[in-house]
């Protein structure tokens, strides 16, 4: 169920604008892998080229390769829309399609798909919920909307709707940011044990909660505003919160710098 | 833990934040200080919560001087000024409104009456249109309501799948300069007189309709729609056709801005989970945009409804209801008002402003029925709120 992920000398542009030059890390199988850095540092441009979100923007493209257990999801002849069912992805404010009740949302990705059977439709959402650890508190009002639900319950909404289509990697775009302490703890205690089933990656500004979910850490920063981030510090999350080896990681962490 | 936890009011001494997993090391946090050496290989992420130590601070004693009495009054409302002067020219704005329908509709009541009272016919059953001779007026406004609603139907038909389809084009598909020059054609297309759609639609667009109208009842003249018994020519399709190229337009550019307000994360919602560009037309750009069709729709079809000339000009203005849509023939109750108002006595147009009260009716009951539709979807919505 779950993939390794390795990415070689990933650049990413804007239009003309480099925001990453030449990314190279090897995310492993059942893992959870912190993104931090500081802002325009190009963590979640990274983030988002995993699963060929990047390439949405008008204007934004992908250089180097990403291998998801060999294979490069941006070789030419790659279905860009299987790359994004096996790569799930959960945004930094919770997105529940507004008009959808909550089924509906968790089952829109099988769906797209062409599930089409009321009863494995069924299934589905209950899994995934429980997944999500969500299904107690919705499983009486499943056809009321999404967008009814509180924050944290909405996030968690969006992760049972990314693993309902069951991915093999789970990407985070700073999936607690919009959130209070109380719907973040529930966040990632999930983290912990989505963890037993999938890869995941999460984006993070707060670092404590890097220390809190993550077994690697990578760090990533810009030498001044109008340069492209780079990947600064990849290693273990002990490693990077106690022992970094480069000053930069230090710096960031101990709040001198960013 | 967020960041504003961080950001506590000052303790006095120093104090630990609680932490909600027992841990028993600190380290590096936004505000805590690096300590690589601190019990480093006990150090677990999985399971350890930092506690964050919280620099001493003394919150700030009481300046001495300060007594309880009330310090300087607040500032006092305003009665006059701006404020109360925009206020009054909206609001007159807004029962301005109330007040001109209240007066058309009254005006269109008050001058029916009269010829209402002289008609020797049921109203509305009678299908033909002689309400002139004083004492002998025979009129009714069945055929000419069917005919109205039979076209605008049909135009709307034919419209509204075309308009989405090059809203979406517009918003979704085109690049931006092919975008822009489309757009700017469309709008060009709204700002032609109908008029000039009338005299083209009658003398040109004639011509290929009659032949569309033939081959449509060829193959397919076995539905009542294509049937025909008296030929072809100045047909209601005719006139449904101009009529959609009219309202066109409107549909589009409409529809256009609302799917192009789409919010940018539900669309990236529906890309992440493996949607194709139709697939995320169809799960996030359609359903947001639901409310703003119907409005769009609606506007169009208050526009073929009331459409005059340009019917009164391709229609074959015959005053019976018939399902056929081919056959030369056809009426609507504005372009009726438009072709008999010339040789209309008193009487007469006592009786054409009385078509024009069910012709108010048919929009109203129109602009309702749709209301409802968009009401019943924001119940849904509004279900989030509570």
């Amino acid at each position: 169920m779950a993939k390794r992920i390795e990415a070689d000398n990933v650049t990413a542009y804007y239009g003309n604008f480099r925001a990453i030059d030449s990314v190279s890390m090897v995310i492993e199988r059942k893992s959870v892998t912190a993104l931090i850095g500081p802002s325009g540092c190009g963590k979640s441009t990274f983030l988002r080229s995993i699963n060929r979100m990047h390439e949405v923007i008008p204007g934004a493209r992908v250089e180097g390769s990403i291998n998801v257990d060999g294979h490069n999801v941006y070789d030419k002849d790659v279905d860009v829309t299987a790359v994004r069912r096996m790569i799930g992805m959960v945004f930094q404010r919770p997105n529940p399609f507004p008009t959808m009740s909550i089924f509906d949302n968790v089952v829109a990705g099988l769906k797209l798909q062409g599930v089409r059977r009321k009863g494995e439709l069924q299934v589905a959402a209950e899994k995934a919920l429980r997944g999500a650890n969500l299904w107690e508190e919705v499983k009486d009002r499943l056809d009321k909307p999404g967008a009814g639900l509180s924050g944290g319950q909405q996030q968690r909404l969006c992760i049972a709707r990314a693993i309902a289509v069951e991915p093999q990697v789970v990407l985070m775009d700073e999936p607690c940011s919009a959130l209070d302490p109380i719907s973040t703890l529930a966040i990632e205690d999930l983290i912990g044990e989505l963890k037993d089933s999938y890869t995941i990656v999460i984006v993070t500004h707060n670092m404590q909660q890097a220390a809190r979910v993550s077994d690697k850490t990578a760090f990533f920063s810009l030498e001044k505003t109008g340069e492209p981030g780079r990947l600064v510090e990849y290693d273990d999350t002990q490693k990077i919160f106690t022992n970094p080896s480069e000053k930069r990681t230090e710096d960031y962490i101990t709040g001198r710098f960013g | 833990m967020t960041d504003g936890d961080m950001n506590r009011p000052a303790n006095t001494g120093p104090s630990v934040l609680p932490a909600q997993r027992t841990s028993e090391n600190s380290f590096a946090g936004l505000g805590g200080v690096s300590s690589p050496d601190t019990a480093a290989d006990e150090f677990s992420p999985r399971t350890a919560l930092p506690s964050v130590e919280v620099p001493t601070r003394t919150a700030p004693a009481p300046a001495p001087d300060v007594t309880d009495a009330p310090g300087e009054p607040l500032p006092r409302k305003r009665r006059v000024g701006g404020e109360g002067y925009f206020k009054a020219v909206t609001t007159v704005g807004g029962s301005a409104v109330l007040a001109i329908i209240a007066a058309i509709a009254l005006f269109l009541i008050v001058e029916a009456i009269p010829s209402l009272r002289a008609n020797k016919e049921n109203f509305f059953s009678y299908l033909k249109w002689n309400p002139n001779p004083l004492d002998d007026a025979h009129f009714g406004i069945a055929s000419l309501a069917f005919g109205t609603v039979l076209s605008a139907a049909i135009a709307l038909l034919v419209a509204v799948p075309i308009a989405l389809g090059i809203a979406l084009y517009l918003s979704h598909y085109a690049n931006k300069r092919v975008a822009t020059i489309l757009g700017f054609a469309v709008d060009l297309l709204a700002a032609v007189p109908s008029v000039v759609f009338g005299l083209w639609g009658r003398e040109y667009f004639a011509g290929p309709v009659t032949d569309f109208s033939v081959w449509l009842n060829k193959y397919l003249g076995w539905i009542p729609l294509f049937s025909s018994e008296t030929g072809f020519g100045h047909s209601v399709l005719l006139g449904s056709l101009v009529l959609a190229i009219m309202i066109l337009p409107i549909v589009t550019s409409l529809s256009r801005e609302v799917f192009m307000q789409t919010p940018r994360e539900h669309e990236e919602a529906a890309m992440a989970l493996g949607a194709t560009k139709w697939e995320v037309i169809r799960t996030a750009v359609l359903p947001y945009g639901r409310p703003g069709i119907v409005a769009s729709v609606m506007l169009g079809l208050g526009r073929a409804l009331g459409e005059t000339i340009a019917l009164a000009m391709t229609l074959g203005s015959s005053f019976l209801i018939s399902w056929s849509v081919v056959e030369p023939g056809g009426n609507t109750i504005a372009a009726n008002i438009a072709n008999s108002f010339g040789e209309a006595n008193q009487q007469g147009r006592s009786a054409l402003i009385a078509s024009g009260l069910v012709l108010f009716a048919i929009t109203l009951i129109v602009n309702m029925s749709a209301r409802a539709i968009v009401r019943r979807r924001k119940k849904f919505l509004a279900a989030a709120a509570t």
